[in-house]
């Protein structure tokens, strides 16, 4: 199909976003890439994902062949796969697009990936606001084992494997993998200590892959068209193509499927059309609320992970949002503290008691009730809620924009005191 | 007591899982999608088919955000107001929204009808702001926008 | 052992040892609170922020947490770093941002282990000026009292209730800075282990209530090392007394025995010492009713019937000291002497001494019991007759899963980690009871059956281990092959357990037990045998004189004697009222010493006021063997006093020339060359003239309030501390302040550290034993090199068409006489029932709550009817009950439907 070498995500998708019917995809070449795995050694599979190096697209980059590496693949006894499509991250909207447009190209990921690491069970854990994606992959589901590519032996390749649809019941740090298992399991989705790993130690104690959905909707392709294929598509060194996603007062908010390494500026301002009129770009958040600010002057910045971390932040989800200049820099502050006082699983005190701290002090300076010392209080968290003092990444990743954003913002703050209020609020 | 259909449907959710507390959610759902919420009746009878203590079980009921340990009303509103919401104007939706029932958030109004809840991004940024009412999804939203929503849902203001 | 380098000096540590617990037991003060040194580390309040750095050219260094960073040779840490204090620091202002600061009106104020660690960090300055969280208080009972909202969150709460005890009913709500321990709902926690919550909490959210009636700052309490006289096991504890009344107990680290919890019995069964049934004063009975008279002339009039040369019959008690029973058998002469068992307990108790002193399995002290990899308890309801040993054995339960999580390279104090390696799974650990007890919870497989079937199944377990034994004939297969997986099981572990004792009322049971142990001896395995017994010293009596009442009431009818002295045993309770009351009849004179007024007391001639284990010394032998020594933590009024010091007086003043007793030290003196066992139970503690540096060891603390006030509504003198001759301890708080040897620590406390998480100053290394090693001493070592196997195997149970056999339920409240006079456990204490199997309500033609008329042993109750889970048709299971410790169990007996409930 036309554009596939381009966009292996996305081309297939219709316009409307409609899904994909099972024999849509099976015509737009769905389910040659499991025809292909399922003859290939689950070990040469994980090599070609490796050397293709599709980097995990949920945020932390790790190389996905090499994650599935870990799996113990003489161990007996169960073994899962989950697709991580417990998309919550402040701003990011990608693999709803994924689960809602081509729910097969997931599925048939997940088929690859389960036999790559010798899989018994998989599940997808999916977010309860996604009713329409939970819809879908149901159909999608359902297809699939009507047509043999799900359940006992599939496709007479002695390899079986049921996908099982998990609805969760809502709470940010499900996304950490760790978490999700304990939700996974009937628990409260509190992360887990690590070591020992998921891959050898995960769901119900037994050896576990967690993938996000886009991750693994890139596995058909990789496999049914090379590593190197795969790595050509890409404008950096991780493998493929991105979903890129841009939302706030810009033209045109959207998601795009292009060259990963693509720049912020040409996502931002060619794919997303600019700011709307009359607004300025002050700042953006390059790939979900934990991810530190960046400005105009990284417009030249290559969208990857070791390029935008060389920049000072994260790519994260890799979906933008764009801050205008006409929004409160410290009202955005608050919000986003706000979102992670209130998804903190209370666990540790640090991010528990931590960062209602830091939303009150935000709120009380946007409100015009400051006190000297609030600045001094919020440094302190942007230290001490850091990598390694706290038991999970949600408290340091809540902290990304606080940091940048306080030197970032500075004279914004300083007017906020002044003033006793918002100076955005006249406007 | 779970009625008849809520037990089935706890049943059937039991059949696909390898240890009962891995259905805890959804079966609390099931007793949710009848009930609304989960009194503290159905939390125990949930709790005996999955060979859970109610305190076991409500340790996870009340983890989670959207599983309702509260009365709520025939239609659940979530309004997303995180931060592409926020930007894009996620407060002048509250307040018409809170205007027009009558309730703060978090409140149902008196009649039952409503219940209006915050919810943390709804996951369609492009489509900012956004909120949800019974699992649908209304994007693209202006205070006049949310008056025809409420309509569709019954209000009759 | 490794060295690591801590502020850049060198410190050789634990290999395996996360780095808090090295630090701690070298010395180092770090603050910490999910740590615990049962529990181990939970990684969540990440308080012990300490630095470490890769190696010397490393000048930046990285926070971690302490507790789960584990020791690495050579590796460099600062506790001192600016940055990890700066962060510690932090830790606690967060901490403290919700918390009340209600100090002056908590419970806990002055033994806060938050108090403790905030001084600890520096943190003064306030800086979190919004609102406080709140939240509501629930009613859990008569024992704990909540208040949620000085919580900080630490988890120790659920990790113990939960993990440790397995208790299901309180656990962690909501989220975020939200999150609430609790109950679903308000009521009384279910835990037998709930008190411990007290302990484990860093903070005031849950506190003693029964301290709480009336309360008292730690450090206005006298204190004396002790130990729990409400069952077999011998805990430690801390009693604590204020002006005349204890106020609490509190757990005293013995590493081999109780570790650090104790059960709610042992915890809050003290109020009885405060009861209205105490004796107050000598009670002499007159034709005009009973009177009471000064000590001097009940001692008079005792010692006059003492005097007069008639014969004399003493009986002792398994819940008297060693030395009160050995002060009556020095009255009496050996032959006139008994231990005051019932009949059927003298048959189990004498049973049990030749098991242990014959056979071959070494019966473990606790320590032991908790690493046990493989157990099988039999018959006995291990939760309801000796709590703490269930705790132990729920312990050794998880050991299986444990050592395959190990494998995983998972340390064994990374405790979240533990959790998700073994995901609650359970190790080789068997039960078989009479009816569903609390650790089939713990068990992988549970064998439920009326003691005859308990027996044989133990009996074709043995067989399975051992060819020689008698094939068990008759097995239903799926009981022939639970044997085998149990035989096996027990064959793999390296440290095997059988657990049994005198709960089920069954020989059968015993002997089977023993067997099953001596088979698995005998086929090389270091295989424990516990034996549980119910009273806190019924080994020691055992060991001194193992007949029962029955031969006691035989010999008096025989006729000749004149006189019974009887201490601290209320024969009514051991015999039918008919017979106890014919036995006290054979004699012209009876005196009874006792420190409650029970039954038999007040049948006495001359009742004499004794006093508990708080007011008095001695030693007591618990089912393991082990002598330990209790202290008296107050002097009593002047009425009360030993017994032994009762029987001392009374053969001083009859010029018997029986003994030349000074202290308590010559009885225990005597107590080891009379009885051969006793031999080595002088080293149980120190003896009274034990000083450090010249001093005595205060029971008092150096900051006690009003020392030279309390008596001024009286006097305006300061009196005289009143003198104790037989211990090393003053009734003051002059002294040596120090540590003193591991028996005689009469409190923990260390400077900074003034809650119990002190004890850690006390250890050799956190979490190990006392310095100088725990207190107590064995008496008893299997001696034998063959197996004394017993042979009998016995006879199937039928149920009979009329016949119930009845057997006992021993219960945690009410089931233990001292306990349960105290009033809070009282109020916990099941109504009588009588507990048949829910199949069985047809025959009976009963629903449950019907009331039904038992019969057995020619006596007649009606009682209401309690469906039991696992009881085995054909049984009924009567709850061993204040007013219900009436029947010689298990026995034969008939249940009828005497009416049907009031509908």
């Amino acid at each position: 199909m036309e554009g596939l070498n381009e966009k292996p995500l996305t081309a297939q998708m219709r316009p409307d976003r409609a899904a994909l019917t099972l024999s849509e995809y099976e015509r737009a070449g769905g389910y040659q890439g499991l025809r292909k795995a399922l003859k290939l050694a689950p070990v040469e599979i994980q090599s070609i994902v490796k050397e293709a190096n599709l980097r995990g697209r949920g945020g932390a980059g790790f190389n996905t062949g090499m994650k599935w590496s870990f799996v113990p693949m003489d161990s007996d006894g169960p073994k899962y796969l989950i697709a991580n499509a417990d998309e919550m991250e402040p701003g990011t909207f990608k693999d709803r697009m994924l689960l809602e447009g081509n729910p097969h190209q997931l599925i048939e990921g997940m088929i690859i990936s389960a036999f790559a690491i010798g899989a018994t069970e998989a599940f997808i854990f999916l977010r309860w606001e996604y009713t329409l994606s939970a819809e879908r992959l149901s159909k999608a589901l359902s297809e699939g084992y009507a047509k043999g590519y799900l359940g006992r032996d599939i496709l007479s390749s002695g390899f079986s494997i049921d996908i099982k649809l998990h609805v969760s019941a809502g709470r940010y740090i499900c996304g950490e993998e760790t978490a999700l298992l304990n939700a996974l399991e009937g628990r409260r989705a509190v992360p887990r200590a690590k070591p020992p790993f998921p891959q050898v130690c995960g769901l119900w104690g037994r050896p576990t892959v967690v993938n996000n959905v886009e991750t693994l909707s890139n596995v058909p392709h990789i496999i049914a068209n090379g590593a190197e294929w795969y790595r050509g598509l890409s404008r950096s060194k991780d493998g493929g193509t991105k979903i890129y996603g841009v939302s706030g007062k810009v033209k045109r908010p959207g998601l795009w499927e292009l060259p990963m390494g693509t720049t912020i500026g040409e996502i931002l301002e060619e794919h997303a059309g600019g700011m709307m009129e009359g607004m300025k770009l002050r700042c953006l958040i390059p790939g979900g609320a934990s991810t530190e600010f960046l400005t105009e002057e990284h417009f030249g910045v290559k969208m990857d992970f070791d390029s935008v971390m060389e920049a000072g932040s994260r790519m994260g989800t890799g979906t933008m949002i764009a801050v205008d200049d006409k929004t409160c820099p410290v009202g955005v502050l608050r919000n986003l503290e706000q979102f992670f006082a209130q998804e903190s699983c209370g666990w540790c005190t640090p991010c528990r008691e931590g960062l209602p701290w830091v939303e009150k002090t935000l709120s009380a300076i946007e409100e015009g009730r400051a006190k000297p010392g609030d600045l001094e209080v919020l440094e302190m968290h942007g230290e001490s809620l850091w990598i390694g003092r706290t038991y999970c990444a949600l408290a340091p990743g809540a902290m990304e924009p606080l940091r940048s954003g306080l030197k970032l913002f500075r004279s914004d703050f300083e007017r906020h005191i002044k003033e006793k209020g918002c100076p955005y609020k006249a406007h | 007591m779970l009625s008849h259909e809520e037990r089935i449907e706890i049943e059937e959710e039991l059949k696909s899982v390898e240890f009962k507390r891995a259905a805890s959610i959804d079966a609390l759902r099931v007793v949710q999608r009848h009930r609304g919420w989960v009194d503290d009746q159905g939390l125990k009878d949930v709790a005996s088919m999955l060979e859970m203590t109610p305190s076991e079980l409500d340790s996870v009921a009340t983890f989670y955000n959207l599983i309702f340990r509260r009365p709520v009303g025939s239609h659940v509103i979530l309004v997303c107001n995180t931060i592409t919401c926020w930007m894009m104007g996620c407060e002048s939706l509250l307040q018409r929204l809170t205007e027009r029932l009558g309730v703060p958030l978090g409140a149902t109004t008196s009649d039952n009808a409503f219940t209006l809840l915050p919810v943390p991004c709804l996951g369609a940024c492009d489509q900012s702001p956004v909120m949800m009412v019974d699992g649908k999804l209304y994007g693209g939203l202006t205070p006049e926008k949310v008056d025809e929503v409420l309509k569709e849902h019954g209000w009759k203001g | 052992m490794a060295k690591i380098l801590i502020e850049n000096r060198e410190y050789e540590v634990e290999d395996g040892q996360n780095l808090l617990q090295a630090c701690l037991s070298h010395g180092f003060n770090i603050p910490y609170f999910c740590w615990h040194p049962a529990m181990h580390s939970a990684g969540a309040c990440r308080q012990c922020a300490v630095k470490v750095f890769k190696n010397e050219n490393d000048t930046r260094g990285r926070i971690v947490m302490s507790c789960v960073t584990p020791i690495a040779k050579g590796m460099r840490v600062s506790i001192d770093d600016p940055e990890a204090k700066a962060f510690r620091e932090n830790v606690i202002e967060w901490l403290m941002s919700n918390h009340p600061h209600d100090c002056p009106v908590c419970d806990e104020g002055g033994e806060c282990h938050l108090q403790d660690m905030t001084q600890m960090t520096g943190h003064v300055y306030r800086r979190f000026r919004f609102k406080k969280r709140t939240y509501r208080n629930q009613y859990l009972g008569p024992l704990v009292n909540h208040e949620m909202n000085r919580c900080i969150q630490c988890y120790r709460c659920v990790r113990f209730y939960r993990g440790y005890a397995g208790g299901a009913d309180l656990d962690a709500f909501a989220s975020r800075n939200r999150i609430y321990f609790g109950r679903s709902e308000d009521g009384v926690l279910e835990s037998p282990f709930s008190g411990n919550l007290v302990e484990v909490c860093p903070t005031g959210v849950f506190t003693d209530k029964t301290l709480k009636s009336h309360y008292t700052r730690k450090w206005d309490l006298q204190t004396a090392p002790s130990v729990c006289v409400h069952c077999g096991v011998g805990c430690n504890t801390i009693p604590g007394e204020r002006y005349g009344g204890l106020r609490r107990v509190v757990n005293r680290y013995n590493g081999e025995v109780n570790g650090y919890f104790l059960c709610d019995r042992g915890r809050f069964g003290y109020e009885f010492v405060n009861s209205l049934q105490r004796e107050k004063e000598a009670l002499l009975k007159t034709p005009n009713g009973t009177q009471a008279v000064s000590n001097e002339e009940a001692l008079k009039l005792a010692s006059n019937m003492i005097g007069m040369g008639g014969r004399l019959m003493a009986v002792g008690s398994p819940r008297a000291s060693v030395e009160t029973n050995i002060a009556l058998r020095t009255l009496s002469g050996a032959e006139n002497f008994y231990s005051g068992f019932s009949r059927h307990e003298a048959r189990l108790v004498s049973l049990i001494v030749e098991v242990m002193e014959r056979g071959l399995a070494r019966s473990p002290s606790l320590k032991e019991v908790r690493s046990a990899d493989a157990a099988l308890v039999l018959g006995e309801d291990v939760t309801n007759t000796a709590p703490v040993l269930a705790l132990a054995l729920r312990q050794a339960a998880k050991n299986g899963p444990l050592k395959a999580a190990t494998k995983l390279g998972i340390p064994f104090w990374d405790d979240m980690a533990l959790k998700t390696a073994t995901q609650g799974k359970k190790g080789p650990f068997y039960t078989a009871a009479p009816y569903a007890i609390d650790l089939d919870s713990a068990a992988v497989k549970t064998f439920h059956g009326p003691p005859v079937e308990i027996a044989r199944f133990a009996a074709a377990i043995a067989r399975e281990l051992n060819g020689s034994l008698p094939i068990v004939d008759g097995l239903p297969s799926g009981t022939a092959s639970f044997a085998r997986e149990v035989a096996n099981a027990l064959l793999e572990a390296e440290r095997p357990l059988v657990v049994s004792g005198t709960g089920s009322g069954s020989e059968a049971v015993i002997q089977a037990a023993a067997n099953v142990a001596w088979a698995l001896c005998a086929r090389g395995k270091k295989a424990g045998l516990t034996m549980v017994m119910p009273e806190c010293d019924s080994l020691g009596a055992a060991l001194i004189d193992s007949r029962g009442l029955d031969e006691a009431a035989a010999a008096a009818a025989e006729g000749g004697f004149d006189t019974l002295v009887i201490a601290e045993n209320d024969i009514f309770r051991r015999m039918d009222t008919e017979d106890a009351e014919n036995f006290l009849a054979s004699f012209s004179n009876v005196i009874v010493i006792d420190h409650i007024l029970t039954d038999t007391a007040r049948a006495a001639h001359i009742a004499l006021p004794g006093a508990t284990f708080a007011e008095s010394t001695g030693t007591l032998v618990n089912f393991e063997g082990r002598a330990q020594r209790f202290f008296q933590v107050f002097a009593p009024d002047e009425a009360r006093q030993a017994s032994w010091r009762w029987l001392k007086d009374m053969m001083d003043s009859t010029g018997l020339k029986l003994q030349k007793w000074e202290t308590l030290d010559d009885v225990t003196a005597d107590a080891a060359s009379i009885i051969p066992a006793f031999e080595k139970i002088t080293r149980a503690a120190p003896k009274h003239g034990f000083r450090i540096a010249g001093q005595k060891i205060p029971r008092q603390t150096e900051r006690r309030s009003g020392r030279t006030a309390v008596e001024a509504d009286r006097t305006i003198y300061e009196s005289k501390p009143p003198e104790d001759a037989d211990t090393p301890f003053s009734f003051s708080m002059e002294g040596f302040q120090g540590q003193p040897p591991s028996p005689l620590i009469p409190r923990f406390w260390a400077p900074g550290w003034n809650s119990a998480q002190s004890l850690t100053k006390y250890q050799e290394w956190a979490g190990g034993p006392l310095r100088g090693g725990d207190p107590g001493v064995r008496l008893l070592e299997p001696k034998s090199a063959a197996a004394p196997f017993f042979r009998a195997v016995p006879m199937r149970f039928k149920a009979r068409k009329y016949g119930w056999l009845l057997v006992p339920m021993p219960r945690v409240f009410g089931s233990e006489e001292l306990s349960a006079l105290s009033a809070p456990l009282a109020s916990l204490q099941a109504k009588p029932f009588i507990g048949i199997a829910e199949e069985d309500a047809e025959r009976l033609e009963v629903e449950e709550g019907d009331e039904i008329e038992v019969r057995a042993n020619g006596k007649s109750f009606g009682l209401p009817a309690v469906f039991v889970p696992g009881l085995t048709r054909g049984v009924a299971a009567v709850p061993l009950l204040p007013g219900m410790a009436i029947f010689t169990l298990p026995a034969w007996g008939v249940l009828t439907r005497a009416k049907r409930r009031a509908a």
